[in-house]
C-alpha cells in the first residue's frame, strides 16, 4: 500500500467524523481547565479584580480612569457614606450609579475606592513576588536535594526543616520594624524567602521519583551532565506540580500579607494595603462598616478566586483524571 | 508476513513422524533454523565481520550491593573481550548479573555498588577514569539501548529535541546542525517522514517506532560499542524481528560492536557471533554461537536449550530446569548450579568449577563434567521429564 493510496481513505474517514485528532498535552490541560467551572469563575473574577485595580487609579505614573487619588484628602460628604447604588429606581432604590465616592470616604475624607484599589494592587504585587521568589528558591533547593540525594540532600533538607520551624510572625516583626517602609517589593521578597520550604519539599519528592525513571537513566547513558538532566530532563516533567503549588502560594501570600499588615508589620502608611485598611478601621465596623467591608471583600475575592484557579490547574494537570465534568 | 524466498522450508516440518518423536524436536539444530526464520532480511553473515582488534576488555569484574539482608553478590568475576564490529550475546535468567555487568561498563550503577576488577576501553581502565572523562565516553563511544522504549524517552520533549540533546551533550554546535543529524538518524533507522517526525512527542510513536528512535539516539554519535539491554523484550513479537534487523543494519552503518543482553536464545542464535552464558553472577559458558548451541559444555546451557518449546513438539509438555536460581546473598558452596543439575556429583557441591577451555578451541565452560555432555549424543537428554524418558 502506498501513501497516496492511503490519503483518500483518511479523507472519507474525516467526512464520517471518525478521525481522532491527537491532542497535545497543553491542549488537554487547557480543555480540562476550562471544563472546571469553579476554576473558570475564579479566573474571571481574578481577571476583573486585576483589571479594576490597575486600570482605575493607574499604576507607576500611568494615570487611570478614576480621577481621585488614594492620598488626597477632601471634604467629608454625607459622613463619608458610599454613594454606590445598585438598586434601580423602580424597585424603590436610588438608581444604578457610582456617585462621587462609590466606596465612601475614610475619616479624613480620602476617597475609599481609590484607597481600596491601591490596597488591592499592593496585595497582588506582593502575592506575585512571593510566588516568584518562593517558587524559584523552593524549586532549586528541592531539585538539587532530590536529584543528588546523599549528603547534599541531608544538608539542604535539614536547612529546610529549620526554616519551617522559624515562626513567620517573629521574623516579620523583626524585619518589618527594620525595613518596614521599604515598600512592597521587600515585603514580597521577604515573605517569599519564608514560605519556600513547602515548595522545596514538594519538588524534592517529585525529583526523588523522577530520577529513578528510565528516561533519566537513558539521558545519563548518552552522557548528559547532571545540571542538564536536572533542568532539561526532569524539571519540565514537574511543571504541573510547580504551577499548581505556585498558584496556591499566591493565595497564601495574599492572606499572609494581609495578616502582617493587619499587625502593622507589612506595608506602612501613607501607602496602604488591604490588610492595613482592615487593621486601621477594624473599630469602625459598627459605625462605618463600609471601611471594613470593602477591603475585606477584595481579600476574600482575590484569595478565593486564586484558590479555585489552583484547584482547577491541579485537576487539569492530573493525567489520571478521566472523569468528565458535565 | 509472507515467507521470504531465502529461507529454506524445513523438510521435516511437514513430516508427520516428527510429531511422534519429541527427541527429534529437541535437536538444537532446529533452534538455529527457527532463529533464522525470525530474521527475514539481514542476517549476521551479511554484515561486515568482526576484526581482531579488541575494543573492550572486562577483567574479573565483580559487583556487590550492600543491603540490609547482607551483601548481594550480583556479579562474581566476569571476564570477556569484545572485538571491533562483533556481536556478543549475553544470556541468563533474571538476576544472573547480565544487566548489572553491562551497567557497570556504562558507569550507570548506583553509588552504593562496590565494583572491582577492570573495564578496559581501548586499553584505558574506565573504573579509574574521572567521572567527567567517563561521561565523555558515555553516549559518544559506548551507547546503550534500553529495554522499554515506552519509559526510556522523555515524555515532555520532542523526538528531535531528544536526539539533538544526545549530540549536544558531547559537542558544541548549533541546534540546527544537531537537528539535521537527528533527521539523518531517523532516516537511517527507517522512520518515515523523518522531518515531520522530529517534531513528534514520544506518545505519538508506536512501540516499535520508539525503539527505532532509541536506536537512532544510541548511534547518533557514531559509538564503537552499543549495549542493548533486552532491546526487544517490551515489543510485540511481530516488531521484534524488524528491530533486531534494524539494529544489525545500523551497527554495520556506524561500524559498532554490540553487546546484546537477552534471555531469548532465538535472538542470540540469529544475532550474535559469540555468546556468554551467565548463571548466578558468573559466566558459565563462552564461545562462538554455533558450537555453544550445538554442543553445549555446561549443563545449564543444555537445560536452557532443552527448555525451548518446539513448534513440532505436538502436545508435549515444557521442560523447565527444575528448581530456582540461588540467592545471590547466600550462595551455595561449590557450583551454584549443582542443586539443579542432573549431573551433579560430590565434587560439584564442594568445589566451584572455573571457566576453562573445553574440547574445541575458543569454547569455554565452567563445569566439572563437561565431558559427560560431550559424550551424549543430544546434550538436552539429561533434562527430559520422567514421562518422556519412560516413553
Amino acid at each position: 500500500m502506498t501513501l497516496s493510496a492511503q490519503a483518500p481513505e483518511s479523507n472519507t474517514g474525516a467526512a464520517q467524523g471518525m478521525t481522532i485528532v491527537a491532542r497535545t498535552q497543553a491542549q488537554m490541560v487547557r480543555r480540562r481547565f476550562f471544563r472546571h467551572r469553579a476554576a473558570l469563575a475564579g479566573m474571571i473574577i481574578f481577571g476583573l479584580v486585576l483589571l479594576l485595580s490597575f486600570s482605575s487609579i493607574g499604576f507607576l505614573g500611568v494615570s487611570g480612569w478614576w480621577d481621585k487619588s488614594y492620598l488626597a484628602t477632601g471634604a467629608l460628604v454625607n459622613q463619608g457614606k458610599p454613594t454606590l447604588s445598585v438598586v434601580p429606581e423602580f424597585l424603590g432604590g436610588s438608581g444604578i450609579r457610582l456617585g462621587e465616592h462609590p466606596f465612601g470616604q475614610d475619616d479624613i475624607g480620602v476617597d475609599y475606592f481609590a484607597k481600596t484599589m491601591r490596597g488591592a494592587q499592593q496585595s497582588i504585587i506582593v502575592a506575585f513576588l512571593v510566588a516568584v521568589v518562593a517558587t524559584s528558591v523552593g524549586t532549586l533547593v528541592g531539585a538539587v536535594a532530590g536529584y543528588y540525594r546523599g549528603k547534599t540532600e541531608s544538608v539542604l533538607m535539614r536547612f529546610t526543616d529549620v526554616m519551617i520551624t522559624i515562626p513567620v510572625l517573629v521574623i516579620a516583626a523583626v524585619v518589618g520594624r527594620r525595613f518596614g517602609d521599604s515598600g512592597v517589593l521587600l515585603l514580597g521578597t521577604f515573605i517569599g524567602l519564608v514560605i519556600w520550604p513547602s515548595m522545596a519539599r514538594l519538588l524534592r519528592g517529585e525529583f526523588l521519583s523522577l530520577r529513578e525513571k528510565e528516561f533519566v537513566e537513558a539521558a545519563r547513558a548518552v552522557g548528559t551532565s547532571a545540571s542538564r538532566i536536572i533542568f532539561r530532563h526532569i524539571l519540565p516533567n514537574t511543571v504541573g506540580v510547580i504551577i499548581v503549588a505556585a498558584t496556591l502560594s499566591v493565595a497564601n501570600a495574599v492572606l499572609l500579607e494581609s495578616a502582617l499588615s493587619f499587625l502593622g508589620l507589612g506595608v506602612q502608611a501613607p501607602d496602604t494595603s488591604l490588610g492595613q485598611l482592615i487593621n486601621e478601621y477594624r473599630t469602625a465596623m459598627v459605625t462605618r462598616p463600609w471601611l471594613f467591608w470593602w477591603p475585606g471583600i477584595f481579600i476574600i475575592a482575590i484569595a478565593l478566586s486564586i484558590n479555585f484557579i489552583g484547584d482547577g490547574l491541579r485537576d487539569a494537570f492530573d493525567p489520571r483524571q478521566t472523569r468528565v465534568r458535565a | 508476513m509472507t515467507t521470504p524466498p531465502n529461507v529454506p522450508i524445513e523438510p521435516h516440518a511437514v513430516d508427520p513422524h516428527v510429531f511422534d518423536d519429541p527427541a527429534a524436536a529437541a535437536a538444537s539444530g532446529q533452534i538455529l533454523d527457527s532463529a533464522e526464520e525470525v530474521h527475514v532480511g539481514l542476517t549476521l553473515d551479511a554484515v561486515r565481520p568482526p576484526s581482531h582488534e579488541e575494543i573492550l576488555r572486562v577483567e574479573n569484574l565483580t559487583v556487590e550491593f550492600p543491603t540490609e539482608d547482607g551483601v548481594v553478590h550480583a556479579v562474581r568475576g566476569v571476564s570477556y573481550g569484545l572485538r571491533e564490529r562483533e556481536v556478543l550475546g549475553i544470556v541468563g535468567e533474571s538476576g544472573s548479573g547480565k544487566s548489572v555487568s553491562s551497567l557497570a561498563v556504562m558507569g550507570l550503577l548506583p553509588k552504593s555498588a562496590r565494583i572491582k576488577g577492570r573495564i578496559l576501553f581501548r586499553g584505558d581502565d574506565m573504573l579509574k577514569m574521572s567521572p567527567r572523562k567517563q561521561r565523555g565516553l558515555r553516549g559518544r563511544k559506548i551507547a546503550m539501548i534500553f529495554q522499554d522504549p515506552m519509559t526510556a524517552l522523555n515524555p515532555v520533549h520532542t523526538i528531535g529535541d531528544q536526539l539533538a540533546e544526545a549530540v549536544l551533550a558531547h559537542e558544541l554546535m548549533p541546534r540546527k546542525t544537531a537537528l539535521a543529524r537527528a533527521r539523518e538518524m531517523l532516516d537511517l533507522v527507517g522512520i518515515p517522514q523523518a522531518e515531520a517526525r522530529l517534531r513528534s512527542y514520544p506518545h505519538e510513536f508506536s512501540g516499535g517506532m520508539r525503539q527505532r528512535a532509541m536506536i537512532a539516539m544510541a548511534v547518533i554519535n557514531n559509538p564503537d560499542i552499543i549495549i542493548a539491554d533486552e532491546p526487544t523484550t517490551a515489543l510485540d513479537v511481530t516488531v521484534q524481528a524488524q528491530i533486531l534487523e534494524k539494529l544489525l543494519e545500523v551497527k554495520d552503518a556506524v561500524n559498532a560492536a554490540i553487546v546484546l543482553i537477552t534471555h531469548d536464545l532465538g535472538v542470540i542464535a540469529g544475532m550474535a557471533h559469540r555468546v556468554l552464558v551467565m548463571y548466578a553472577g558468573r559466566p558459565v559458558e563462552l564461545g562462538d554461537t554455533d558450537p555453544v548451541f550445538e554442543e553445549p559444555r555446561m549443563p545449564y546451557t543444555a537445560g536452557l536449550l532443552g527448555s525451548i518449546p518446539s513448534l513440532e513438539g505436538g502436545g508435549s509438555r515444557l521442560r523447565p530446569i527444575k528448581g530456582t536460581p540461588p540467592s545471590l546473598i547466600n550462595l551455595p558452596t561449590g557450583c551454584p548450579f549443582s542443586p539443579r543439575c542432573p549431573l551433579a556429583t560430590d565434587i560439584c557441591r564442594t568445589e566451584e568449577p572455573q571457566l576453562a577451555e573445553t574440547d574445541s578451541g575458543g569454547h569455554f565452560a565452567a563445569c566439572h563434567h563437561w565431558d559427560k555432555l560431550a559424550a551424549a549424543e543430544d546434550p538436552t537428554v539429561f533434562f527430559r521429564t520422567e514421562s518422556e524418558t519412560v516413553a
